[in-house]
């Protein structure tokens, strides 16, 4: 299915399980924190391994230091929904943050703090908001898609994807659009390890994050002393929980702002293209009935998962399915694995874009850091496929996909497809 | 059987007769009630079940608890008769009950 691209990290890790087979191995080595079997589309079995054998597991020895796997739906859910025990400081990225290098940004924050910074963005992504961008999101999507080429090879993440989700980051930072490119090569590098393809070294990537910084300090400067706006930089710049925050604040809140409304809905708006071509069925299921079609954004936003974990920090010794955690220990929820749970959600490996309670999915989380932008995200996706359905008979994959190297980005860099017209 | 009205954002009404014991949102997803998501599925972890209290009703059904009040707060359209119908227990108490949909669930 998928293959690693020339441009990956190519030398070997000791710690890379591509290749293994996870009921092969002691379950005290299996170790899902490397990028390896993600990137190589292996980790399937190793979730569902642990899942049923050790659904709480320690791993003791990694490349990021030892961490818990939380693996069952219904322990993702009690670890989200108690902040008061896993915390969301320092960092929700499974490598330790160190201190030159550390944004600070409200989805590292617990309550109080994390809720009054949110409160002061979460309007823009607001559904009443969201009503009246609709039809400027759909303008923009038709524009896309009237452009494409039919009948030839075209990489859909670059031409539709990343295009669709970066025009529309722009408008919500209103964001100069000529420059918008900029935003998708901030994002990428914020979240990319180096060596994996995006960025090179760490300073290379520092750099693009201060570039970043650079650019979004001047739309501050520009905004602070004009009417307050209905974007979200105009909103930070003289929203009362942020209005003074240091510069580094700032930065991280914009890079959490760019990440969330970038990666996720941009590979997820691939991720569709991959789950209907894998399952032909679905796929005339929608033709025959698009009325299926917010029920099946659902579907694959749960199939994706486009973050595979969250991570929290234990504040205090507590007891997860008999484990002893202990304050200070690092706790990753799997929501790649929680979607996949039988005993939440039936037939939990198969795509069936008509399933019941196809809201029911972890991919946003719960509790207070749940998706902000998740009903941005789910519109995107319906108006993608409301509009694809009217222009063509199918999205057709030749060849394999490519994904990113990263065991939290669950991601695409390129999907070769050709469009076939009604 | 206790009756709860909901009542949509467009004023389109939707009766329904239920078992107290349960919550309000299960009487209207079990019921096919339009305008609850109820995400989560009743843990009041998604805020996706809001609702507002008829005036009348508030005391009855009685205050926001703390965690309810967390996820409330990331919404932008709670108003002082919010809550989270998931967090309302049907009770004898409650028969009559009305409650209005927002326009949009988080």
């Amino acid at each position: 299915m998928s293959k690693v691209s020339a441009h990956s990290a190519s030398a070997p890790s000791k710690w890379s399980m591509v290749g293994k087979d996870p009921y092969a191995m002691p379950l005290a080595d299996i170790d899902l924190s490397h990028p390896g079997i993600w990137q190589a589309n292996e980790y399937l079995p190793f979730l569902e391994r642990l899942r049923n054998e050790d659904p709480v597991h320690y791993c003791k020895q990694s490349a990021v230091g030892p961490y818990w796997s939380v693996l069952k739906y219904k322990d993702i859910m009690e670890v989200d929904t108690s902040p008061q025990v896993y915390s969301s400081e320092p960092t929700i990225g499974i490598v330790d943050t160190f201190e030159e290098f550390t944004l600070p940004a409200f989805i590292a924050m617990d309550p109080p703090k994390h809720d009054d910074q949110r409160r002061v963005v979460q309007g823009v992504v607001a559904p009443t908001n969201l009503k009246n961008l609709e039809s400027l999101i759909r303008h923009r999507v038709c524009t896309i898609l009237d452009g494409l080429p039919v009948g030839e090879e075209i990489d859909w993440v670059k031409q539709v994807s990343i295009e669709l989700t970066t025009q529309m980051l722009a408008t919500l930072f209103d964001f100069p659009f000529e420059d918008r490119y900029k935003l998708t090569y901030w994002s990428d590098a914020a979240t990319a390890i180096p060596g994996g393809g995006i960025v090179e070294t760490q300073a290379q990537r520092w750099e693009a994050i201060q570039e970043c910084l650079a650019y979004f300090t001047r739309l501050w400067n520009e905004r602070v002393n004009r009417e307050p706006g209905n974007d979200l930089v105009s909103m930070l710049a003289h929203g009362e929980a942020t209005k003074n925050m240091p510069p580094m604040e700032y930065l991280g809140n914009v890079i959490l702002l760019i990440v969330g409304g970038n990666d996720t809905t941009r590979n997820s708006i691939s991720g569709g293209v991959v789950a209907l071509n894998e399952n032909p069925a679905e796929y005339d299921k929608l033709r025959k009935n698009p009325g299926l079609i917010p029920n099946m954004v659902s579907e694959i936003i749960r199939w994706q998962t486009p973050l595979a974990y969250m991570r929290r920090t234990a504040k205090v010794d507590t007891v997860l399915r008999d484990k002893h955690i202990k304050a200070g220990d690092k706790v990753i929820m799997w929501y790649a694995s929680g979607n996949r749970d039988e005993e939440v959600i039936p037939r939990a490996n198969e795509f069936l874009i008509d399933r019941p309670h196809a809201r029911q999915h972890l991919s946003f989380g719960f509790g207070v850091h749940r998706c902000m932008g998740n009903r941005l995200a789910e519109m995107q996706l319906r108006i993608v496929w409301e509009e694809i359905l009217q222009r063509f008979h199918s999205i057709e994959v030749v060849g394999a996909p490519e994904l990113v190297y990263s065991s939290f980005v669950k991601g695409y860099s390129h999907l070769p497809v050709v469009i076939h017209p009604r | 059987m206790v009756k709860i009205v909901f009542i949509e954002h467009t004023g389109e009404e939707h009766a329904v007769t239920v078992k107290t014991g349960g919550s309000v949102m299960q009487a209207a997803v079990s019921n096919g009630v339009p305008g609850i998501d109820a995400d989560c599925g009743g843990s009041c972890s998604c805020a996706t079940c809001h609702v507002y209290v008829d005036s009348a009703w508030l005391e009855r059904v009685g205050p926001v608890n703390p965690v309810e009040d967390a996820m409330l707060s990331l919404s932008a359209d709670r108003k002082e008769n919010s809550r989270l119908s998931c967090q309302i227990t049907v009770t004898e108490d409650l028969d009559g009950l009305v409650v209005t949909t927002p326009e949009f669930q988080y």
